[in-house]
């Protein structure tokens, strides 16, 4: 199985000679120390830190004791209902986006690989939401969802349909959705871009074997592109749904969580609880509860992949 | 690709693609037009597409208004300094990188991949600490710091492919003229790395322009805050006739990223930098 981004590049490092002298060896590593040092102190160090918090009652404010707890955080997040209700809302998010993401991704990459006609014009379009800061992107469908002053409700006006105008964002029913669908647009360029690359990357020639036995459209894209597309696939996904589980600020800016919680990922509970509670030890223990589960979830989704392409 | 399809076909691809730029494109329409909208035009009860009487003023207002204008001002100066560090800072490494393998930046590399899984919860509250402890708390000094080693890993891992891309033989052929060490790098290196040296300096630019989470939690002085933290509160306080100049603020704050973007247009489209910038 190959990984996403063919490196050819990579390839030729030299290698390791056998007879390196030792002051060829101090002056590498002096030319790596600049960016070790600050890598290791201000990355590794602070996750390993994190980790450690995760297992103690850390709380906010100068000289506060802390003391190592063992696993008591995490019997309280076992119990803790709103810890619940946010891993569900994450788990939703996440699996949501990711696959809508994927599906319009996979479609918009097999359009933009034709000859068609406004091709130039919807690759550019597809890759600007990729170059917008989260934040705006946020504030962008914020007057998309307006309830007055937005696209969205007047298009229903327009085409007569006022019975469905709403506010998107702030209905308990329709929060979580249209976060999504932000979501979904935000982070298909970059999926569009990704799969686009690896089906240029699929031989031509077995595609033309395949017609001339005859295999309609749909057998070709079934039999050749998929699975010549497969580790590409397996990848972006994966690389998507941890990105999107993680992310926090898109979000922040929609909906701040709300309303009434239903639109509260993890990332923004323990947000809230480190910041706005102090509560350090138990938003890092659930840091660490995030870390296991998307570790545990990919693992199967994984497993499950690669027992397919066997 | 699937050779030539039948005139169905080919309709059903051009409503589809007509699907994905409404979906793509009325949003940024959206937002364009609003920042064009005078006031009364965005209070009316009845938005329209495209404003009747375009105005710049909403632009004026997001600039004048000390708190955006003052914001950009923060943004510039973190993400230049940002920049300039971070490339100080890789090209020695990047180079060893490139030139002699190493244990160490496999590791290093291998450490870029396995930090993506983690949260940033994780890193921000001992990170915060951190800063706290040396006084950097609450200053653009810490933040800047904080960008450098966010954006050092990909840094590195571009830079290198760039050195990479340059001749081992012209290295050695200085070296044969009697050339020190540093000679080399000064007088061939360098030089050849140019596009190298700015593809990642503004690569670490936007990812400083654009960062929205450690810039909330670290700066606490609202005068120290920049414009992504800055935009996000002024969406808590609006008012319809505010969503103007916000939309004007917005489409400037997304400017430096555009002309980025634009710049790195082919290198994306090839797929070498599809996982580069985090969403």
């Amino acid at each position: 199985m190959t990984t996403v981004a063919e490196r050819p590049d990579v390839a030729r490092a030299e290698g390791p000679r056998a007879a390196r002298s030792r002051s060829d060896r101090m002056g590498i590593y002096l030319l790596l120390l600049p960016s070790l040092l600050p890598i290791v102190v201000l990355s590794v160090f602070p996750l390993l830190r994190g980790i450690y918090l995760g297992f103690t009652d850390a709380r906010a404010g100068r000289n506060v004791e802390v003391s190592f707890t063992g696993l008591a955080n995490y019997r309280e997040l076992l119990g803790d209902e709103l810890f619940w209700n946010s891993f569900k809302i994450g788990l939703l998010w996440a699996v949501g986006v990711t696959v809508l993401q994927f599906v319009l991704a996979l479609g918009l990459a097999l359009l933009l690989n034709q000859q068609l006609r406004f091709r130039g014009a919807a690759r550019v379009l597809a890759v600007v939401p990729w170059a917008m800061p989260p934040v705006v992107v946020g504030i962008l469908w914020k007057l998309v969802y307006h309830p007055d002053a937005g696209l969205l409700n007047e298009f229903f006006h327009r085409v007569g349909a006022d019975g469905l105008r709403t506010n998107w964002l702030g209905d308990f029913s329709t929060a979580l959705p249209a976060v999504i669908i932000v979501g979904v647009w935000a982070g298909m360029p970059q999926t569009t871009v990704v799969l686009l690359a690896g089906l240029q990357g699929v031989p031509r020639e077995l595609h033309e074997a395949a017609a001339v036995d005859g295999a309609g459209t749909w057998h070709r894209f079934r039999n050749v592109t998929l699975p010549a597309l497969a580790p590409v696939i397996v990848a972006i996904t994966s690389l998507d749904f941890i990105w999107n589980f993680n992310s926090f600020g898109l979000v922040y800016v929609l909906t701040a969580g709300g309303p009434g919680g239903k639109t509260m990922l993890p990332m923004l509970f323990a947000y809230e609880e480190a910041f706005r509670y102090g509560n350090y030890g138990y938003a890092a223990a659930l840091g660490n509860a995030m870390v296991l589960i998307i570790v545990a979830l990919l693992a199967v989704y994984l497993r499950r992949r690669l027992r397919e392409a066997n | 690709m699937f050779g030539k399809p039948s005139r169905t076909g080919r309709t059903l691809q051009y409503v589809a693609l007509t699907g994905y730029l409404i979906f793509l494109g009325f949003p940024l329409v959206w937002l364009v037009s609003t920042a064009f909208k005078p006031p009364r035009e965005l209070v009316q009860l009845h938005p329209t597409l495209i404003p009747a009487n375009p105005t710049v003023q909403n632009f004026v207002q997001a600039f004048t208004e000390q708190e955006l204008g003052r914001a950009a001002l923060n943004s510039l100066q973190v993400s230049l300094a940002s920049a300039v560090l971070t490339v100080l800072v890789a090209l020695p490494a990047s180079y060893a990188l490139a030139r002699f393998r190493t244990k160490l930046g496999t590791a290093a590399l291998g450490w870029v991949l396995l930090s993506q899984l983690f949260p940033f919860v994780l890193l921000i509250i001992p990170i915060f600490l951190i800063l706290r402890e040396v006084g950097l708390a609450n200053t653009h000094a810490g933040l800047v710091l904080i960008y450098v080693v966010w954006a050092l890993p990909f840094a590195l891992w571009m830079l290198q492919g760039f050195v990479r891309n340059i001749p081992r033989e012209l290295e050695e052929a200085a070296s044969v003229d009697g050339a020190s060490r540093l000679q080399i790098l000064r007088q061939v290196v360098f030089p050849l790395l140019a596009p190298g040296i700015v593809a990642t300096a503004l690569f670490s630019f936007i990812s400083a322009w654009n960062e929205f989470f450690f810039a909330l939690v670290l700066l606490k002085t609202p005068e120290l805050a920049t414009l992504p933290v800055t935009l996000a509160r002024f969406v808590g306080i609006e008012g319809t006739a505010r969503l103007g100049p916000l939309a004007a603020g917005s489409l400037l704050a997304t400017l430096p990223s555009l002309i980025f973007f634009a710049f790195m247009q082919r290198r994306l489209s090839s797929g070498s930098l599809a996982g580069a910038v985090k969403g």
